[in-house]
């Protein structure tokens, strides 16, 4: 029944057009990030010039950040770690395994996360226990013994 | 293959009878005379769906508070992929439904549909075209801009003139005094929590209904064979769902829908005006004055209701031929004038919005940050065509001269204004001619060319000539040593920032030309300017923001 088939043909094919109409915006609205409006500036963090090379000192900031419709601005920490005169590595605070805030122990020389016992060493190297990667960086520059922080990024990127 | 299947849908059928269930639904017996005119039920079912979907899209994006609702419907717009055609397909899908609910039950009445035994279905229909209008009342508040704002005061204050039933009705939807974050939660909670639910089960029982009752069949076709709603019927139904897609899709991305300044109460200049699916009842507020009001806001639609529920009963005429029933057509083409007569008289009577109350808060807005001179300076941008030879926006196509994104950063204002007067002692072998302003014309131009980034370089096309040509009318005329714009300016004089929530337009214009009629003892001075360059001057002044941002 070749009219017969015709009307389903037509139909099976208008719904396919309007199913694929709706759904590719759909997929776009929920999937594409957002156009970005800013990005991160470098923010405060305090002096370094009192800071031990090679002990450990949680600071913190604020930094702001765009958070869907709202820009808002937020008290931040960083493990800084002072390397040599005017060098700094800034660490940021949460574990890399569940993101548990971890600490620094002076004793043993590392970083310590209670939650599932991953150990850092002072270079933000997993030693052992559960975390995936090393420790996340900020972008950081110095500028007149001032410490500026950036963007948290994995430390390889933050390195490289 | 085809045996397994047939196997797999037997054993589902056997479980669920979800399969039969299709089949029995899909091989409805209709009258051998249903066709083309019985699509539009389908049509609305399947526009509804469609708000469904696109409603639960825009929630997944949208805080429902005054002032978050605002900024995220804009991070929708201007920030999230395809927002822009979710918005649109809600939005131009509302009124689509509005008309396709409308020409629904023309159809209906025409054909004698309504008739008994089809009281019941024609009475539900008519409670749908109520939540339909209720859909468009409490959405239109959602957006929470001026429009928003300005068009629900005014339905609000309508629902409050019902005798007796008014004081509650403002309680419930919590609009007693001002519009605010109550009435806000109220709507928003109708809109998607108590009306859907509701239209779904209506639906459900308005289509039960059809099924029990039969599709009406038209005069003389009783008797004939009947046919299956399978496939031609569906056919029919999905080639009209198609075009209206087509038509919704279409509006939603070639129509833009504006995003007005955040809702403002203290906006006194701001013309108020409802969708235009209620402009009618805006209109009644005009032909029924003082204690008549209530006559048009509420007498009027109460009737209009009653009678369409009565209807059935009402006429209790076995025809349903057209031509016998001159009456009952002559009712249908009364109330279609009436409703066209009514919303045309408003359009007509209601005055055009102001160019600053129009502006796209969801479009580009930078240029309203701009300092006088900056603005000014796009101004003389125009004027001496710079465009011809230069671009402004990053990567743009190369003209004649060099892209001017970064210029403000390469040289100083001394630079820039030797180059104009003679571009060949900065730039040796330009072909630029010298540019033929006065020192206050170019020193704005070196202003505005000083704020280009390669952020914001859109900006000199994107300004709104009334802006710049106002801005341009307000350094010439030296505003700038007794009032402050944006952070910049003399402090004799008040600020004009937020001058939009202080003043209406009248009152500012009518300052330009008698200061001391509206200012006693002001140190102002007249200000004689042409129709034009007065129109210029006040919408750029009411489109200065509330606040100056912190830079």
């Amino acid at each position: 029944m070749p009219r017969r088939s015709f009307y389903s043909a037509v139909i099976v094919g208008l719904n396919a057009i309007m199913g694929a109409a709706l759904a590719l915006p759909t997929l776009a609205y929920l999937l594409i990030p957002t156009r970005s409006r800013k990005k991160s500036d470098f923010v405060d963090a305090g002096d370094i010039s009192q800071l031990t090379i090679g002990t450990p000192v949680e600071m913190s900031f604020q930094q702001s950040r765009i958070d869907g419709w709202r820009a808002v601005t937020e008290k931040r920490t960083a493990w800084v770690v002072k390397t040599a005169e005017n060098k700094v590595v800034a660490y940021g605070p949460q574990c890399t395994h569940l993101g548990c805030a971890y600490h620094w122990e002076d004793a043993s020389k590392q970083f310590v996360c209670p939650c599932h016992n991953s150990f850092f060493s002072i270079q933000g190297a997993v030693l052992t226990g559960p975390a995936p990667r090393p420790l996340d960086r900020y972008v950081t520059k110095i500028e007149n013994n001032r410490l500026q922080v950036g963007a948290l990024k994995p430390s390889d990127e933050a390195k490289g | 293959m085809k045996e397994k299947l047939q196997q797999f849908i037997d054993a589902v059928d056997d479980r669920t009878g979800i399969p039969s269930g299709i089949n029995h639904f899909l091989m409805e017996e209709i009258p051998d005379s249903s066709g083309w005119h019985q699509v539009l039920g389908s049509v609305a079912m399947f526009m509804i769906l469609v708000q469904f979907f696109t409603g639960i899209m825009l929630a997944f994006n949208y805080a429902p508070t005054p002032g978050d609702a605002y900024d995220s419907l804009r991070y929708i717009l201007t920030e999230v992929t395809a927002g822009r055609i979710m918005r649109g397909l809600h939005h131009w899908g509302a009124s689509m439904i509005i008309v396709i609910v409308v020409l629904h039950m023309v159809q209906v009445f025409v054909w004698g549909a309504y008739k008994k035994p089809r009281e019941a279905t024609w009475i539900v229909g008519v409670i749908l075209l109520l939540l339909t209008l209720a859909y468009g009342l409490t959405g239109y508040l959602l957006a929470w801009d001026n429009r928003a704002y300005w068009g629900t005061v005014v339905a609000t204050q309508i629902g409050a003139t019902v005798p007796l039933a008014g004081t509650y009705v403002s309680r419930l939807l919590a609009s007693t005094g001002d519009i605010g974050v109550v009435t806000f939660a109220r709507f928003y909670g109708l809109h998607v929590l108590l009306l859907p639910p509701l239209t779904m089960m209506l639906i459900g029982l308005h289509v039960f209904l059809v099924r029990r009752h039969g599709v009406a069949p038209a005069p003389g076709d009783e008797l004939k064979p009947k046919k299956k709603f399978y496939p031609e019927q569906v056919f029919k139904d999905t080639v009209a769902i198609f075009i209206a897609f087509a038509i919704l899709f279409t509006l939603a991305i070639a129509v833009r829908v504006p995003l007005e300044r955040m809702a403002d109460p203290t906006d006194t200049s701001y013309i108020p005006r409802p969708e235009w699916y209620f402009l009618f009842l805006f209109q009644m507020l005009k032909v029924f004055d003082g204690p008549l009001e209530v006559v048009g806001t509420v007498i009027l639609p109460t009737l209009a209701i009653l009678a369409l529920i009565s209807a059935p009963f009402v006429d209790r005429g076995k025809m349903v031929k057209v031509r016998q029933r001159g009456l009952a057509m002559g009712i249908v083409a009364l109330a279609g004038i009436g409703w066209g007569g009514m919303t045309y008289a408003a359009l007509k009577s209601t005055p055009p919005q102001s160019a600053a109350a129009q502006i796209d808060f969801s479009g580009p807005v930078q240029w309203m940050g701009l300092k006088p001179a900056e603005l000014s300076g796009v101004h003389y941008y125009r004027q001496e065509n710079c465009g011809a030879c230069h671009n402004v926006t990053p990567g743009g196509e190369a003209k004649a001269g060099p892209n001017l994104v970064n210029t403000g950063r390469r040289h100083d204002q001394a630079w820039m204004l030797l180059h104009f007067k003679e571009p060949q002692a900065t730039s040796p072998g330009s072909a630029m001619t010298p540019v033929n302003l006065t020192g206050a014309q170019m020193n704005d131009l070196a202003s505005a060319m000083a704020a280009l980034t390669p952020d914001n370089g859109d900006l000199i096309t994107n300004t709104p000539a009334f802006a710049a040509d106002g801005a341009a009318l307000y350094q010439k005329n030296f505003c700038s040593a007794c009032h402050m714009v944006n952070g910049v300016g003399g402090k004799m004089g008040p600020a004009l920032n937020g001058l939009a929530a202080r003043r209406t337009e009248a009152w500012t214009k009518e300052h330009f030309v008698n200061p001391q009629k509206m200012s006693p003892g002001t140190p102002m001075q007249v200000y004689k300017f042409s129709q034009k360059e007065m129109d210029d001057m006040v919408s750029y002044l009411f489109t200065l923001p509330d606040k100056v941002s912190a830079q």
